[in-house]
Order: structure tokens, then C-alpha cells, then sequence
């Protein structure tokens, strides 16, 4: 049946994530905005471990988390959006710093072997996608895998690591064959002192500043045959080479939604800030008057809001369809690209709305809009985005729209 | 109040089935009559009579009034609104606005004004009933009204002047919101013939096929039992923007359904314009800024089935579905290009129709 509240479970998770959020995360947000780089902050540790421990482990309990009728389940993936919003809204950076959250975890967990989730699924896994060449059209990557006997031999450079600095391993995107494309491209699983694997640099940037994000370079580095995630085999046929890398990149059917929550809480915070600074002024946009009525920032409130929900409510509905193992290509994408964007605009605006003091570093307005900007490209460009829904919705492939 | 329920978008398998229904009326018998309705300025002899075998009106008429006595339910009826709402927004408005006065009396209405008036509108055959709420103002709010009533010794005097108001003086009933004197806005059913109320045409840019009117009442007396004993103006405006914007909904669907085999089979240069990007990313957004009209018009409206607060949520689904169905409304005329334009093809006039997603106030509650 519809309906499109929180069930009371979502709302314990929401409440305890905000609790978080806003005793550890706020408080420290604009200090490691500026110390930028550094180990793990210190309080992220003990973030860590209560996360792990609250972790529903492995699989077990997955499949029990029922809703109240007809089989319809609020389960991993909608917990896991309700609870980065509210982290986010404490800091997207410090949450993308915690240990043992990142993007490489969730591809472990999505596609690695049971041996390989009891060996990796509690490390602090980065993922290495992008290179010097390739950042959106991620089929184009150019790391190459070899086997030589009970090895993989990985040669290549790889940038915009995030946490590639302090994980304790990466998942590594390369090929067998270059030749062969997408069909060739797998991702291994390097633990980060590995030799061979070295820390080129790590950048300095716009916003996100406490996350780390890592240039790596593989030079003749040596794992373990046993370190591949999914299969070996170059598929040879069409179908199959499109199975191939649809699951490689079904991991971001999971993971856009999450990005998009990310948005939702850097927005979030921001209209929350700019409307107890604009209360102060008098500024209220109370629902009282019809929009033609209303004052042109009133307005712009308005608007602010009715995107945000709209985009958090899309960001469940692909979340709730992942639970039901709907598949939700075409959401994920539609998410990210509503988030994405709206988060954007509304950081933006809320900064210019709050004049000389959105732009301060006084409140956290200008360094939310800095941090905000990343959102909508990380995961997938906005673009990107674009481009996935609009083939899902005109029926076209990927040489059909480019 | 709320049981504790699973976020779930999923429908009922009563909703399927009346989905699929609506939906097959509204490519079956509203779609092909739209255009020649819209030119015309008046629905086809038959259609509003045609509309009673969905059943929507008498569903929710308790059965001692003569309906089915089905429960109020504003999120089913946003549904159905969705689905006639992509045949046509003016052809379903005008086949629902007795809905709304059907609504409004269940929700506001005594026992003894049900009585009196519920079994006039549970008809086999089309009665016309609209609300009248809107005035000639530009800053026109609906809590600040200009037509007034004064009680006297029977009841009351309608004074004042609305607009917009489909069937006009051949309305069987319209719900007239008015400030009476002393206690703000207050709803009165005025019947069919009341002396003192004329109605004159008036054309729109849009919403051509329904006929609406300019309603004047010029000390119209209504009986005591002719206003509505608990009447909620907030829950009037806020249910009737969810109705609007769910034919908002329903249009721009439309919209896109529409595009995507035009863009797919136009060439130019060539290949088909659905594989340039600046097509196809004009899709791709319709596609996105839908999905979020629709969701905020479903959380509205789910909260006001299950009896929680939904004023803040009312008013964000109407200013984002108004925003919206403006530009997807343009972006359909634009990928179509000249052919856009052009009245052959139903582009325009859902863009026309869609400018009144905007302004429309107290016209369907849902």
C-alpha cells in the first residue's frame, strides 16, 4: 500500500544517525575542513566501531527485516540512505573518512565471495576507478591485470582514490585485455602495503577537503590469484560481455542512491542554517500565504524545499525497490541526477540568500556549497546520470546514444 | 492515524485493476475527442454522461445517499485524477469536478446537508457541480475573499462576484465560498436557479474544453441549512491542489509518452534527433522532474489518507508540479519543434492546459 513516511525503525535509525552527526560531526566540521590533511581524525575512530557494531553482519538478519504486509521490505538499502542523510548533514567529508565505509566495502559486499567478505568486509576498502584517461567512460581504463601463475601482476596509475590515502585496501579496476573492453575489465582486491602499490600524491581540493583523495600508482604489483572479484573469464559474446560489466556496474545501482543521500544532507544542513539566519530577519516561509503572495525569498524557500523532498523521496523510492529486488537503474540514476543537482543549486543559494554571512567562514554555509560541489559528479556525472536515464526511457543503447 | 507501515509505493490490487481501467478511458474515449473539444470549447455531446460509468462520483456516497459507500480515500483518488488527467486535464476536470463537491460534502457536510444534498449528485446520469472559489484578483488568496455573506434571519445573503467556475449556472449544485461576516470563509451550496445569480462564458488560454464561467451573485439568499457546518478552507485549498497537481501529474506523463517515439523515429542529419544528447537530455529531465511531481503529490496525499498533517506537504507538490508542468510542458512543444506548434498535434494545448496547474484553486479536492 502507499505510503511514503518512515516506518519506526527508519525513524530510530534517523535519530540515532543525527545524534551522531550533530555531537560528533558539527562540532569538528570546520576544523579538519581546514586542517584538510591528516590521518583517520581521531574521532572517527570510535565512529568506526560503534558502526560496526550497530552493522547488521554479513547475511544474516537480511532477509527478516519485513515489512508489516504483503512481503514488502524497508531493509539495507533504505537504512542505509536514511542514515547517510543525516550523517551528511553532520559532514560529508568526516563521513566519507570513516573507516571501513568505503566505496570498495560496498563493492566487497556486493560481489565478493564469502571468503572474501570474512577476509576484507571489515577492512577500510577504497575503490581505484579513475585514471589519467578515463574518469567517466570507465570502460576505458588502462590499468592491465596479468596472471602469472598464482598471481595478478597490475601495472597502471590511478586517481581520485578516495581514502587512498588511509584505507587498509583497494579495490582495483584493471583489465585482462584492452582489446577485448568492458568485457575485460575486473576489479582486485590490493591491500594497501602491498608492494608495488606506492602513494603518488594526495590532492588538494575545492571542498570534501577532510576526505583524502589519492593518485596511486601499481608498478608490477603482486596479489593473490584469489583476489579477483567475480569471475575471470572474458566473456566473448555480446550478451555476455554485457553481462559482465552490468555487474561490475550494478554496484552503482546501490551506491548512486547513496551519493544522492549524501546531497540531501549537504542541503539540508544548508537550508536548515540559512533559514534560522533568515528568522532572525524576520524571514518566515510559514505556509501561510499562497506563492504569488509571498516575498521573493519566501519563494525561493519554497522551491528549495519542494526539490529536496522530492529528491529525497525519489532517493527512497530507489532504495525500496533495491530492497525489493526491483531492478532501479533507471531511479539510481534519476536520484543522483535530482539530488545531485538540487543539492547544488540550493548550497549555492543558500549562501547567497544569507549575503556577506552565507559567504563567511562564520557559518558553515560556504564551506556546505564547497563540499556540495562534488556530489553531483563523483558516481557518475549529473551528465552521466542524464545519459543512463535517458537511454532506459528512449530504449536506446549505448552506441545508439553516446 | 498512521499504523507503523513500510515506506512502499506498491499499489493494491483493487488500484491496479482501476488504474488500468482509467487508463484505458482515457486513450480510449478522452484522448481522440481532446483536440476537437479544445476547438470547439465545449466537451462532445455524451462524454460527461459516458464518465459516470467509471463510477468515481458515486464510490464514495454512502450507500443511504445512494453511492457505494467506499471510504474517503484522497490517495485513490489522486490515482484516478493521474490517469484521466493523461487523457485530457480539461475534459477531466470538468468530468471531476462534482467529485470534488462530493468530497467537500463528506468531509464538511452534517448528517441532515449530506442527506439533502448527496443523493442529487448519486445519479446514473452527469450532474454538474463545481466549487466556486477563485476571484479577479491578481494577488487572489484564498483566505482573503471578496464575496461576501451576511446572515439573516433564514439564513443567508450572497454577495459577489467568481470566477472560473465550470457549468456555470448549469451547475445542479456549486459550492460558494464566501466571508461571512464575522467568522471568515465559509461554503454554501447554492442550487440551480437560485435568484440573484447569473453567469456569463468566459475563455481561457487553456482548459477550452470545459465550460466556464464568471458566476455573479447579487444578494443570492441560501437556506440556513445551505452552509456547510464544518467547513476547513485550509483543507478545501490544500486537497484541491493536490487534485490539480495530479492532473499535472497525469499530463505531463502524457507529455512524455508522447516524445519518446517521435524523437525515436524523427531524423535528422541522418539518425534519429532521440540519439543527440540535447534530445535526449530533454527526455531524460522530463523523465526526472515527473518522478519528483509524482512523489511529492503521493506523500500529500497519503498523509491526508491516513489523517496526518499534509498542508506543508499540499503546498510543495503545488509549487513544484506548477513550476514543472510549465517547463515540461514548453520542453514537449520544443522537442517536437515546429510540429509543437502546431495544432494538429495535441503539444500546444497541453502546454496551454498546463499553465493552469498555477492557478487553478478549489477546483478538484480530492
Amino acid at each position: 500500500m502507499i505510503n511514503l513516511e518512515l516506518p519506526k525503525k527508519m525513524l530510530m535509525v534517523q535519530q540515532m544517525s543525527h545524534q551522531l552527526a550533530s555531537t560528533v560531526f558539527r562540532p569538528i566540521s570546520r576544523k579538519y575542513d581546514k586542517i584538510e590533511h591528516c590521518d583517520t581524525p581521531a574521532e572517527l575512530r570510535s565512529v568506526a566501531q560503534m558502526i560496526a557494531a550497530v552493522r547488521p553482519s554479513q547475511n544474516k538478519g537480511k532477509d527478516k527485516e519485513q515489512g508489516a504486509e504483503d512481503g514488502i521490505k524497508n531493509g539495507a538499502n533504505l537504512t542505509g540512505i536514511v542514515g547517510m542523510e543525516e550523517m551528511c548533514w553532520g559532514d560529508v567529508g568526516l563521513m566519507l573518512s570513516i573507516p571501513g565505509t568505503g566505496l570498495g566495502n560496498a563493492a566487497v559486499m556486493a560481489v565478493g565471495t564469502p571468503e572474501q567478505k570474512e577476509q576484507f568486509g571489515k577492512l577500510y576498502c577504497a575503490m581505484a576507478i579513475t585514471e589519467p584517461g578515463a574518469g567517466s567512460d570507465s570502460a576505458a581504463v588502462s590499468t592491465s591485470a596479468r596472471l602469472d601463475g598464482d598471481e595478478w601482476v597490475l601495472n597502471g596509475e590511478k586517481i581520485y582514490c578516495t581514502a587512498g590515502q588511509r584505507c587498509d585496501a583497494v579495490v582495483v579496476w584493471a583489465t585482462l585485455d584492452k582489446s577485448k573492453g568492458k568485457a575485460a575489465i575486473k576489479s582486485f582486491i590490493v591491500p594497501r602495503d602491498n608492494p608495488g602499490m606506492t602513494l603518488v600524491r594526495v590532492e588538494d581540493k575545492m571542498g570534501l577537503r577532510i576526505s583524502d583523495t589519492a593518485a596511486l600508482s601499481l608498478n608490477d604489483c603482486r596479489i593473490p590469484k584469489a583476489n579477483i572479484l567475480g569471475s575471470a573469464e572474458v566473456a566473448d559474446t555480446e550478451e555476455a560481455r554485457k553481462k559482465a560489466f552490468g555487474g561490475v556496474m550494478q554496484t552503482f545501482d546501490n551506491t548512486r542512491p547513496q551519493v544522492a543521500a549524501m546531497a540531501l544532507g549537504v542541503a539540508r544542513a544548508a537550508l536548515e542554517i540559512t533559514r534560522e539566519i533568515l528568522s532572525k530577519e524576520g524571514v518566515k516561509a510559514d505556509f501561510s500565504k499562497s506563492l504569488n503572495n509571498s516575498t521573493a525569498i519566501e519563494a525561493e524557500l519554497y522551491r528549495m524545499e519542494a526539490d529536496l523532498d522530492a529528491a529525497r523521496l525519489m532517493t527512497y523510492k530507489a532504495a525500496w525497490m533495491a530492497d525489493n529486488r526491483q531492478p532501479n537503474s533507471k531511479e539510481a540514476s534519476m536520484c543522483k541526477a535530482k539530488a545531485g543537482r538540487v543539492g547544488n543549486a540550493i548550497t549555492l543559494k543558500c549562501v547567497e540568500l544569507c549575503g556577506e554571512l552565507g559567504y563567511s567562514e562564520q557559518f558553515l554555509l560556504e564551506k556546505l556549497a564547497r563540499d556540495s560541489k562534488i556530489i553531483d559528479i563523483f558516481e557518475g556525472t549529473q551528465q552521466i546520470q542524464q545519459l543512463i536515464v535517458a537511454r532506459q526511457l528512449l530504449g536506446l543503447s549505448s552506441r545508439e546514444l553516446k | 492515524m498512521s499504523q507503523d507501515m513500510p515506506f512502499d509505493l506498491s499499489l493494491t490490487e483493487e488500484q491496479r485493476m482501476t488504474r488500468e481501467s482509467l487508463q484505458r478511458f482515457a486513450e480510449k474515449q478522452i484522448r481522440p475527442i481532446a483536440r476537437a473539444a479544445d476547438e470547439a470549447g465545449a466537451a462532445a455531446a455524451g462524454f460527461y454522461d459516458s464518465t459516470v460509468e467509471l463510477g468515481l462520483t458515486l464510490l464514495p456516497i454512502p450507500e443511504i445517499h445512494g453511492g457505494a459507500g467506499m471510504p474517503r480515500d484522497p490517495m485513490a483518488n489522486v490515482l484516478a485524477v493521474e490517469d484521466l488527467g493523461h487523457g485530457d486535464i480539461s475534459l477531466a476536470l470538468g468530468a471531476l469536478a462534482p467529485l470534488g463537491v462530493i468530497n467537500a460534502l463528506l468531509d464538511f457536510a452534517s448528517e441532515a446537508q449530506q442527506e439533502a444534498f448527496l443523493p442529487r449528485l448519486a445519479a446514473e446520469r452527469f450532474v454538474p457541480a463545481a466549487v466556486a472559489l477563485m476571484e479577479g484578483r491578481a494577488t487572489f488568496e484564498p483566505s482573503e475573499l471578496t464575496t461576501r455573506a451576511v446572515a439573516d434571519a433564514d439564513g443567508y445573503v450572497i454577495s459577489g462576484e467568481k470566477r472560473l467556475v465550470p457549468f456555470g449556472a448549469d451547475a445542479e449544485l456549486l459550492l460558494v465560498i464566501a466571508d461571512l461576516q464575522g467568522s471568515g470563509p465559509a461554503a454554501f451550496v447554492v442550487e440551480k436557479g437560485a435568484a440573484g445569480m447569473s453567469a456569463q462564458a468566459a475563455d481561457y488560454m487553456g482548459l477550452r474544453a470545459l465550460d466556464t464561467f464568471t458566476v455573479s451573485f447579487d444578494q443570492v439568499r441560501v437556506p440556513a441549512l445551505n452552509r456547510l457546518e464544518n467547513f476547513d478552507l485550509q483543507r478545501l485549498v490544500d486537497l484541491s491542489r493536490l487534485g490539480v497537481a495530479a492532473l499535472a501529474v497525469g499530463c505531463c506523463q502524457a507529455v512524455l509518452d508522447f516524445s519518446i517515439p517521435y524523437v525515436n523515429e524523427r531524423k535528422a542529419f541522418g539518425e534519429p534527433i532521440a540519439w543527440r544528447q540535447s534530445v535526449a537530455f530533454m527526455v531524460a529531465n522530463i523523465g526526472i522532474e515527473l518522478e519528483a511531481m509524482r512523489l511529492l503529490v503521493w506523500r500529500a496525499a497519503s498523509r491526508a489518507r491516513d489523517g496526518l498533517p499534509f498542508h506543508r506537504e499540499a503546498y510543495l507538490a503545488r509549487v513544484l508540479c506548477a513550476d514543472k508542468a510549465m517547463e515540461i510542458g514548453t520542453n514537449g512543444i520544443q522537442l517536437f519543434g515546429g510540429a509543437g506548434f502546431i495544432r494538429d498535434y495535441p503539444l500546444e494545448m497541453w502546454y496551454r492546459n498546463l499553465r493552469a496547474v498555477g492557478v487553478l484553486e478549489g477546483s478538484l479536492m480530492v
